[in-house]
């Protein structure tokens, strides 16, 4: 695996040999644009966007799927390619609605901040048609085809990334269009988080909100199996309204299933305990943490004094944080003086 | 190369199972063991469906078929294990043809399958409940260790055994030392010098040094009335636990239950006090995955009402008897005595687990956490140890009045009892109800549609559920989750438990179908 000396923007660079253009740049921290490219798919290099020019080839090659190779001179930045991509973008926004206002990915839409980059103004929104009738919904996700630029990462992120297979290009009466296979999805939301526009989006809530009014993103641990998958909580108003997967993290480098991501809101049950509760006259009755907690230290003397400490045993909770555990043991053993301590781990 | 046995993976572990699909899409072989053609057969090179408990009769026909052949790594056995003599005595009484009568499977298939798996090197096996969750549970995992052992796939990247673990955290509350026989990073409680360390470290005097009870113990000492106070955090052992009738039998004998959760479950029906919880997202924390990651657990948003951090309510209780401990955050117990006291914990400090978090052994500081156990074959204990094992049966089988075997297990949309995903806007409407799966040649012979209720009937109990037909399922089986109340598979699950262990047989019991 050798490295090879190239030129881009006029800086030197050395990248590894099977590298492609777009990685060798960004190692260097040039960027170029992208549209279709994501970090964690195989480059389709279908849209365009991220051309450049390579000295002593006629026309501009897309940098994402084109490797390196030694003494190449690469510039990412033009006026030519600045049209070019210009071109490309006024092309997709030919046959994409300019409904921003009414759009959840509006403010995080890689579509709307390339065409702001890019300066495009006075383009007439396309007269509705036809093309993509066959708008889908799940129980989680809509998709909204018109807006679908057919970069192909939902696609790619179903079969490449998550193994589904249920998403898929077919050819439609107004040319290829996505299509889906009931059957074969099964929620986990990847393709929403790879769509670079609203095309697909989230169903989970009738909540709304901007994107701008998320206030925090809390990076956490998945709470259901023991994969350990690294999720983002977007906070609003104090709330989680959505989860994603993060990007680059381990264990899960971005991935999520249905219940990472959509699993989130049973704290916010109108269920939850929410005091302690003291069994009384056949029912339970409110109690303050004070009380609850001296009347079961007063039976755990009793039963102590009485029958000794391994008359008591306990179970701790798998699901919650190990402090939490390492809490509970010592409560057992060290207050306690009993081993009687276990957790599901054998069950 | 990879194995998967007993492992529903797309289901039980979405997102480890794509990393599985990738390694297939990249020209990595597959093989799935499990008597269920589940989905991950759908991208296998091979599926062997053996018959449900018979396991360790299959990998011990593979191991005599790679020394008869002498296909075994012979360096790795030689140079890093012990034992050896006695696994090539016992599996010489697996000849294949034997194994096969067994377990189902063509004599030839298992020979064939046993020169596939040490064709390519590393060559990882993963394991989930299938494993574990039967009689013959310990003795089924010393199996998997011999065949890895004597394969040569231990300690390296992309080989070993690789136990998923269940839950988010169950391998952190075990490393921590919620267990009856260890402390905090599995130092022994009958070991004096353990306890020493301990007693200094919370300044107590004589640390019980006799091994506690396992969970089926304490829940028959409640009927007996050993146990006079019993304390469950977190757990609806009501719904969890097999059978039932006995469990629920057994907690409304309690003298004392307390209960420490974020919701009233059927467990909590018993309690006499209830302690309300901070959940998930609610406070700060640590979580350890499978690959003994520790990962950070951060607040979005504050508990309900009253509710504390389960911490902070043990700390409150040893303050009323009498013991002030000091720290009062998670991170003061990670850092000032989780770290501290467990050696392969000790370079693990909340300061180090702002991105990707550190997998342990992490013995200092500087320490990079480690990725893969017994690099170059150098196991914790030294050599590693083959330990010869003989298959044995369920402890129920199908017989004439009872002729399926129940297996159970989980389904993708929804988690245990559903306290958490039966309460997530969506999850109910992706997964309703439960079923019985069962497969087309029963379902035909007994004249059962799919989603035509029928009865389902052990020697504990019986349940009313919706017939699910499907080709996933070898006939004389039925498959359950325990996912919903009413129909729950564990008011026909077996109380039989691995003598080890105590792990319970969820994945093997004898039930009979009735059509209504």
């Amino acid at each position: 695996m050798g490295v090879v000396k190239l030129t881009i923007d006029g800086r030197d660079v050395s990248a590894p040999a099977e590298s492609t253009i777009l990685q060798a740049a960004q190692s260097m921290g040039i960027r170029i644009p992208t549209l279709c490219f994501h970090e964690r798919l195989k480059p389709a290099g279908s849209c365009g966007i991220c051309v450049v020019e390579v000295d002593g080839n006629p026309t501009p090659v897309t940098s994402c799927n084109t490797p390196v190779s030694e003494g190449m001179t690469v510039t990412t930045h033009s006026e030519h390619l600045f049209s070019i991509r210009q071109e490309i973008l006024k092309g997709i926004l030919a046959h994409h609605p300019l409904d921003c206002p009414i759009c959840d990915k509006a403010g995080e839409c890689l579509l709307q901040d390339l065409v702001v980059e890019h300066g495009i103004t006075g383009v007439e929104s396309p007269t509705p048609t036809t093309k993509f009738t066959s708008a889908y919904s799940k129980t989680m996700l809509k998709s909204w085809p018109e807006r679908c630029v057919l970069c192909l990462r939902c696609v790619r992120a179903c079969s490449e990334i998550q193994g589904h297979y249920a998403l898929s290009v077919t050819e439609g009466p107004d040319g290829p269009q996505i299509s889906y296979d009931a059957d074969k999805c099964v929620s986990c939301g990847e393709c929403i988080q790879l769509c670079p526009t609203g095309a697909l989006v989230e169903k989970k809530t009738d909540l709304r909100w901007r994107n701008w009014e998320i206030e925090n993103k809390v990076r956490t641990t998945c709470p259901y199996c023991g994969v350990g998958c690294q999720q983002l909580l977007h906070i609003k108003d104090g709330r989680i309204v959505k989860v994603t997967g993060v990007e680059d993290a381990e264990p899960n480098q971005g991935r999520l299933c249905v219940k990472g991501r959509y699993g989130f809101d049973f704290i916010y049950s109108d269920e939850r305990l929410k005091t302690p509760l003291i069994r009384e006259n056949g029912g339970f009755r409110e109690a303050s943490f004070d009380e609850a907690t001296r009347l079961v230290a007063r039976k755990f003397k009793e039963i102590i004094a009485e029958s000794g400490p391994d008359a008591i045993a306990g179970v701790s909770c798998s699901r919650s944080i190990n402090e939490d555990s390492y809490q509970m043991q010592k409560l057992f053993r060290a207050v306690i003086g009993t081993n009687n301590i276990d957790n599901c781990a054998r069950t | 190369m990879i194995m998967v046995i007993g492992s529903n993976m797309t289901e039980a572990h979405p997102v480890a199972a794509t990393f599985i699909k990738n390694a297939v899409a990249n020209g990595a072989e597959l093989i799935v063991v499990d008597p269920r053609r589940h989905k991950l057969c759908d991208y296998a090179t091979l599926h062997l469906p053996l018959k449900v408990g018979s396991d360790i009769a299959l990998l011990n026909a593979m191991m005599h078929v790679l020394i008869k052949e002498d296909l075994y790594d012979r360096r790795f056995v030689e140079s890093c294990t012990m034992g050896f003599d006695e696994v090539k005595e016992k599996v010489m009484e697996y000849p294949p043809e034997r194994a096969a009568e067994i377990c189902g499977i063509d004599a030839e298939l298992i020979r064939s399958t046993a020169r596939r798996f040490v064709s390519i090197k590393p060559a990882m096996l993963c394991y989930t409940l299938g494993i574990t969750e039967h009689t013959c549970g310990v003795n089924n995992v010393l199996t998997v260790a011999n065949f890895q052992m004597l394969t040569g796939n231990m300690g390296m990247e992309c080989g070993g055994v690789n136990p998923l673990r269940g839950q988010n955290n169950v391998q952190g509350a075990c490393d921590m030392g919620a267990l009856p026989n260890v402390f905090p990073g599995y130092q022994a409680v009958t070991n004096p010098d353990a306890r020493a360390k301990f007693e200094k470290a919370w300044g107590v005097k004589n640390l019980p040094g006799n091994v506690g009870l396992m969970i089926p113990q304490m829940m028959e000492g409640l009927v007996d009335k050993k146990i006079r106070a019993f304390y469950i955090f977190g757990e609806n052992l009501a719904n969890t636990e097999p059978d039932i009738h006995k469990v629920e039998h057994e907690l409304s004998s309690a003298e004392f239950l307390i209960c420490q959760d974020i919701f009233p479950n059927e467990t909590t029906r018993f309690a006499h006090v209830i302690f309300p919880a901070a959940a998930w997202s609610e406070n700060e924390g640590t979580f350890a995955n499978s690959e003994r990651r520790i990962s950070r657990v951060r607040t979005a948003s504050p508990p309900p009402g009253l509710a504390k951090p389960n911490w902070w309510i043990f700390k409150e209780i040893a303050k009323k008897m009498g013991h002030d401990w000091e720290s009062d955050s998670a991170q003061e117990l990670w850092d000032n005595e989780i770290s501290v006291l467990a050696p392969n914990l000790m370079g693990i400090k909340y300061r180090r687990l702002e991105g990707n978090g550190l997998q342990w052994p992490c013995p200092h500081e500087e320490h990079p956490g480690t990725c893969f156990l017994h690099q170059d074959g150098e196991f914790t204990c030294g050599l590693g140890r083959f330990t010869p094992v003989d298959w044995t049966p369920p402890a129920e089988v199908p017989d004439a009045e009872y002729p399926f075997t129940l297996s159970t297990g989980r389904r993708l949309y929804h988690y245990h009892t559903r306290t958490q995903t039966g309460r997530c806007e969506g999850l109910n409407d992706l997964l309703g109800e439960e079923s019985a799966d069962i497969s087309p040649q029963d379902a035909s012979t007994m004249g059962i549609e799919s989603h035509e209720k029928i009865k389902v009937k052990s020697r504990r109990g019986e349940v009313i559920v919706k017939a699910r037909v499907t080709p996933e399922v070898p006939p004389g089986m039925v498959w359950m989750a325990f996912h919903f109340r009413e129909n729950c598979a564990n008011w026909l699950t077996n109380a039989a438990f691995d003598p080890v262990s105590f792990t319970a047989e969820y994945k093997a019991c004898a039930v009979q179908i009735e059509k209504l």
